[in-house]
């Protein structure tokens, strides 16, 4: 019985990572001509355009200020990467720790329910000799 | 002894905190999911600056408070950090043809309650505007307060209500988190309203125009926030029990 609990955990799990990837997807689809800008960006435009004139920040981001100008596309998704990736690895990591916890948790619990037979067989053989 | 000295760094870590903040708030920036770098007047900075202390104060202490009594947990508090880092960085396509990218934070809140994300919430902003000039220093304040501060008290809040409500638990958490996510775009666009309030119309007008930027962006990927967070919360449920009962998680469930 338990485990048909899991299984269907395991279709609850499938069948919403599915929806959230469609809905990822699906505007790339449907809206092909779009440039995917980000939302961010579009913010600063409103800025400017609530404000009936130009907007200069007054003040730039650290590394832009270091690097003497915006930091080059392809490195940008490289740090967006290990931002995720240092997301990725740990929750990883504890998923993995815990699994196998669960798992060693039930041998655990079987071997001692085992013992515990073993146990009185073994003491009815002493009565028998 | 171990213990004063632990006290005695925690201690330093929130006064160098409180530095930094106030560093911050003299030498003023500015963030990007987040309001861009520079976008927001000094005053402002400071303002929400300010207003972010005692919340990040009351994360300090919250988190210390679970480190000390059920060191268990931490399991809980880094993997809710961790899916912060990660849903934060996922930068997803939506309907109205531009990009945006989800908080993360209704997970934590959930666990946690809402003043320890706002600890969590800071490193994921400082990490990106530092790193990825996405939001900035300058704003932090305000950017802390609208995804590590008023996103996850409303996660937290309707969370608590769904479940006295005796809502089904997995509809309460997708709620929490999507509407939390939600929210945070909201405060996000009145804040920028506050700053720059609509030559006709005032803040409202203005608020609403920045709104029209965020809310439809974001409505589909706070939807893909509650259901990652609920997934996410499946397989806690299923592999660390004995954490979840550690920090009361099924006590809300009678």
């Amino acid at each position: 019985m338990k485990k048909k609990h899991m299984s269907k955990n395991t279709k609850t799990v499938l069948i919403l990572l599915v929806i959230a990837v469609l809905i990822a997807v699906v505007p790339l689809f449907a809206r092909k001509g779009a440039s995917f800008g980000g939302s961010d960006d579009a913010g600063s435009v409103m800025v400017e355009e609530v404000r009936g004139a130009s907007y200069e920040p007054w003040s730039t981001p650290v590394l832009e200020n270091l690097l003497g100008g915006e930091l080059p596309g392809e490195v940008e998704s490289l740090i967006f990467c290990v931002q995720t990736g240092i997301g990725v690895g740990i929750i990883a990591f504890c998923m993995g720790r815990l699994v196998e916890r669960k798992k060693w948790m039930k041998k655990y619990e079987k071997e001692q329910e085992e013992t515990e037979e073993d146990g009185g067989i073994a003491r009815d053989h002493a009565g028998d000799r | 002894m171990t213990n004063k000295s632990m006290a005695h760094r925690e201690k330093l870590l929130v006064a160098l905190a409180g530095v930094f903040a106030l560093s911050l708030a003299a030498a003023p920036e500015a963030n990007a999911m987040h309001i861009m770098e520079g976008y927001l007047p000094g005053g402002f900075c400071i303002a929400w600056g300010v207003l972010c202390l005692p919340f990040v104060l009351a994360g300090f202490f919250s988190i210390r408070r679970t480190v000390q009594e059920n060191r268990k947990a931490l399991i809980l508090l880094a993997m809710s950090g961790a899916f912060i880092f990660v849903i934060s960085s996922l930068k997803i396509p939506s309907v109205t043809g531009s990009c945006s990218h989800m908080t993360g934070t209704g997970l934590g809140a959930i666990l946690f309650g809402p003043s320890c994300v706002s600890i969590l919430g800071v490193i994921v902003l400082l990490f990106q505007a530092i790193l990825l000039a996405h939001g900035g220093l300058t704003t932090l304040g305000a950017n802390t307060f609208s995804m590590a501060i008023a996103g996850p008290f409303l996660a937290w809040g309707l969370y608590a209500l769904l479940s006295r409500l005796r809502v089904n638990r997995r509809v309460s958490i997708f709620l929490a988190a999507a509407l939390g996510d939600l929210f945070t775009y909201c405060v996000t666009s009145l804040q920028l309203a506050l700053a720059y309030p609509s030559q006709q119309g005032g803040v409202a007008a203005s608020a609403l125009k920045f709104l029209g930027v965020f809310a439809p962006t974001q409505v589909p990927l706070a939807v893909i926030e509650g259901i990652l967070t609920v997934v996410i919360v499946i397989a806690l449920e299923s592999y660390a029990q004995p954490e979840l009962k550690l920090i009361g998680y099924y006590r809300e469930v009678k």
